[in-house]
């Protein structure tokens, strides 16, 4: 990116920070509940923008990751396991789920994991449903305690509010500096032109396992907070439609753009709330607004916005098609060189 | 062994139906790299549009269903293509198979939001009777709907291969490069797979929905059944399907019957994930070639 | 001088076609072979079940005495092969010294070792030599999409040698290069063998191209090797000219 729209961009990054860090001081309850929320699921989002913007590989399992997170850390809380341990293995569980998941379908050419996930996810909410004995079937966990950090509690809206803020902006650097290694360039050497990676050393396939199975993790972290948020677990929110409005964040956001998870979460979680839409209509205009992005501007809204800061560097720059959803976020590339 | 007859025979039944949806689907996936995530769905509206023509226009049944046809195949046929498919040709494969998940849930929200959430009966093609076929008793629909898919594959089959219009479409799934150079309208040929996947959905939808009845939930599962179902065949091979489908649909009916009715659909997802872990290119798919 | 590449008898069909039809030749260690050959020879198939792109019909292939027929391109690289392609492919959207350092990267420690280490991987200073070397390091921080096309082939050329490869494969690097850029192109070429002993082999239409880089050069028509030896030679044998006239 040139100088002006970069300033641009730390400006606005620096403000919506601010405003983060302020906005509990401004809203009521609910309204710090839904910021905490925005948050939780921005961590599932950034997941799976690894899987599927820096990878280019698509899950609908991110949900599920959720959901076993979730039920990790309520299951476990609830008989007195400290918190940061159920937070470890719900991420740790994920990753190497993912990994097994991941393992034999990106063998095969052909998008076979997005199959392989959607009957994954499917499977994980039955056995969610049924498995009355460990999770409580359709009746839940309830009464899932909130952590203590250092002595203090985090049991007011505020308080777990910005423990779930400092958990974002942990995953946020951990993210940042992922992408600005050498793992970061596989990524987007992959993505760009998988032939020519490979040629260049790139194990594609472990690479792109990679990512999905640090994707799955994240998805792991973010339900183990998701369960002291809401506190009470059932299986309802782990369903496929989880998975698909996960998807639709990142992708509206502009799947491969560091900020796309916030942006889409934001989109998600934030909108529908402020604007009080019945959830029906605007999830139609929701998924119809993807369709038509998905005709117009592949690299959803943040892609939108970098077309319209630097056109001529972006046509010149058009290889191959499969380039297009997942869009490039080359300019941080570029900062770890130096 | 007669309740094993019947239940063979009513699984096959709906086998055939997802074959009639896994062949659509891999249909538009050979000609023109199209994943249609929206198939489930597919099949889930010409239910509706009927169920509209009856409700609203006060049409028959069979009327009801000509125009349902009609209106799915311009709209999940020529308006999918043109509006949507081709636009993003250019793009990849990503970005459309997001589309037809974006298609999928506008579709589903839509039913549910303007025509209701409430499963609606829908009229079968023949009425609720037994027969007894060889001394066993066996539900007349179940055989109907059996004679009236293979007759649809069957005639699908004949159409590829014996006309010529159908061999032009054979030959741009298998290279359009060289169709192209042929002289082959690559491109009208691809307009006709989508229409066929519109009929064959039509098709499905008036001989699945009498059973489950017509709900907005209904894309969910189908899609899932019939992308199992092509996976499981071989995810490029129209036979593939068929094999697919039917296995799926026998399998399916014997887990209801004999297992614990939570977890039948887990049966299904089980074959897809071991199908994959064991031999991803299907029951009769070929190892494909790694890219050039 | 030891052998760097050694194929033996490879075919290669496609269904009832035969590509490649029984190609056998080595490749010493310090040398600049040419492949030439009418179209439709079957250079590029050579090239691509050489570099594990495509699985041979039969035959082997060997590098450094170890087979490595039908290995994965990315094993094949971390081997010490490394590959141009005909249509060039660099990453537009990273810079120049950007693409370099990726060419290089996955040489460097393990998997575990890129995640924690620096984020150049420590190929900041080699990049940065290559590029010099190559003439194009005023350019290392622009966009390599912004660049002209035989500056961007010249960055192809680099990250092909980054690694310190024992063999590079050059697809038709001159391909579509104009005639100030080729000179360029030949004399970095050349140098890059003289002065750091790199071994390569270039699959090319243009014959000056050819005749002027190369040691030695076979000539490949209808999938089998028709002539071979020094440039002088191969330019005068009958075999070639009517191999090339007659098509």
């Amino acid at each position: 990116m040139r100088r002006g729209p970069r300033r641009l961009a730390g400006i606005i990054v620096v403000l919506a920070a601010a405003f983060l860090v302020a906005a509990p001081f401004a809203f009521k309850p609910y309204g710090i509940f839904i910021l905490s929320m925005w948050a939780v699921m921005t961590i599932a989002a950034i997941g799976l923008n690894l899987t599927l913007g820096y990878a280019g590989q698509i899950s609908l399992a991110q949900a599920a990751f959720v959901g076993i997170g979730a039920y990790i850390t309520a299951l476990l809380t609830t008989k007195g396991w400290p918190f940061w341990s159920t937070y470890l293995l719900g991420g740790v569980s994920c990753f190497a789920i993912g990994w097994v998941l991941g393992y034999p379908a990106l063998r095969v050419q052909h998008h076979y994991l997005a199959f392989v996930t959607l009957a994954f996810n499917t499977l994980v909410y039955l056995i969610f449903r049924n498995e009355e004995w460990l999770t409580g079937g359709i009746y839940g966990i309830s009464n899932v305690p909130r952590p203590e950090v250092a002595g203090w509690s985090m049991n007011g809206p505020k308080a777990f509010y910005y423990f779930c803020l400092a958990h974002l902006a942990l995953v946020s650097l951990a993210t940042w500096w992922l992408i600005r290694s050498p793992w970061g360039r596989a990524f987007v050497a992959l993505r760009e032109n998988p032939m020519r990676a490979l040629s260049l050393g790139v194990d594609t396939r472990r690479y792109t396992l990679m990512a999905f199975a640090l994707g799955a993790g994240l998805g792991g972290i973010s339900g183990a907070l998701y369960a002291p948020l809401v506190q009470f677990v059932d299986p309802t929110p782990f369903a496929l439609g989880l998975s698909l409005n996960l998807l639709l964040m990142v992708v509206v956001g502009g799947s491969g753009f560091f900020f796309a998870p916030f942006l889409g979460a934001m989109v998600a979680v934030l909108l529908p709330e402020w604007l009080r839409f019945t959830e029906g209509f605007y999830l139609m205009g929701y998924a119809l607004l993807v369709v038509v992005l998905m005709v117009v501007c592949p690299s959803g809204l943040l892609g939108l916005a970098a077309r319209l800061v630097r056109p001529a560097a972006r046509r010149s720059a058009r290889s191959t098609a499969e380039t297009s959803v997942a869009g490039p976020d080359a300019a941080v590339q570029s900062e770890g060189a130096r | 062994m007669a309740d094993i007859l019947q239940l063979l025979v009513a699984g096959l039944a709906t086998g055939a139906i997802y074959a009639l949806v896994a062949i659509g689907f891999t249909l538009l996936w050979q000609t023109s790299q199209t994943i249609n995530f929206a198939q489930g769905e597919f099949v889930m509206l010409p239910a509706f549009f009927v169920l509209i023509g009856t409700g609203y226009f006060g049409l028959s049944f069979w009327p009801a269903v000509a125009l349902a046809t009609v209106v799915s195949v311009v709209v999940l046929g020529l308006l999918f293509k043109r509006l949507i498919v081709d636009p993003m040709m250019r793009h990849g494969v990503l970005p459309l198979v997001i589309a037809t998940i974006g298609l999928a849930i506008f579709f589903k929200e839509a039913v549910r939001e303007f025509y209701g959430a409430d499963a609606q009966p829908f009229p079968p093609v023949v009425a609720a009777t037994e027969v007894t076929v060889f001394g066993v008793t066996l539900a007349l629909q179940s055989l109907v709907v059996l004679a009236i898919s293979i007759a649809a594959v069957v005639a699908l089959q004949l159409f590829l291969s014996g006309t010529r219009t159908g061999r032009c479409m054979q030959a741009c799934a298998q290279n359009p490069t060289v169709a192209r150079l042929l002289g082959i309208p690559v491109e009208r040929m691809i307009l006709y797979t989508f229409l066929i996947n519109a009929a064959l959905v039509t098709l499905a939808s008036i001989l699945i929905t009498p059973i489950y009845l017509a709900k907005f939930t209904n894309g969910e599962w189908l899609g899932l059944y019939a992308f199992i179902a092509a996976i499981i065949g071989g995810f490029n091979q129209v036979r593939g399907a068929i094999v697919g489908g039917l296995l799926l649909g026998v399998i399916d009916n014997f887990a209801a019957a004999y297992l614990s009715s939570q977890y039948r659909m887990a049966i299904p997802l089980l074959i897809l994930i071991v199908v994959v872990l064991v031999r991803p290119q299907g029951l009769l798919g070929r190892i494909e070639e790694r890219t050039v | 001088m030891s052998t760097v590449l050694a194929v033996r008898d490879l075919k290669k069909s496609f269904g009832g076609i035969v590509a490649v039809d029984g190609v056998s030749f080595d490749v010493t260690e310090g040398e600049i072979l040419g492949i030439i050959g009418p179209n439709g020879s079957g250079k590029s198939t050579l090239f691509n079940c050489i570099l594990g792109q495509l699985r041979p019909s039969a035959g082997d292939v060997r590098v450094d005495g170890r087979s490595v027929t039908g290995l994965r391109p990315c094993d094949l690289n971390r081997l010490g092969v490394s590959r141009t392609f005909q249509l060039l492919q660099i990453f537009p959207q990273l810079t120049a010294r950007e693409n370099l350092i990726l060419a290089g990267q996955e040489h460097k420690g393990n998997m575990f070792s890129r995640l924690v280490g620096p984020p150049d991987a420590g190929l900041s200073e080699p990049a940065d030599r290559m590029l010099e070397f190559f003439r194009l390091d005023h350019l290392a921080d622009e966009q390599a999409g912004s660049l002209s096309y035989g500056q961007q082939k010249l960055l192809d050329a680099a990250m092909a040698f980054i690694s310190g490869p024992r063999l590079a494969l050059l697809d038709e690097p001159a391909g579509g290069v104009n005639l100030t850029m080729l000179t360029s192109l030949r004399d970095r070429l050349k140098a890059i063998n003289v002065e750091r002993g790199a071994t390569f082999v270039v699959i090319e239409h243009n014959m000056e191209f050819v005749m002027a880089l190369c040691d030695r050069i076979l000539v490949l028509a209808e999938g089998r090797i028709i002539a071979g030896g020094r440039p002088a030679d191969v330019r005068r044998d009958p075999k070639v000219i009517e191999a090339y006239l007659g098509h």
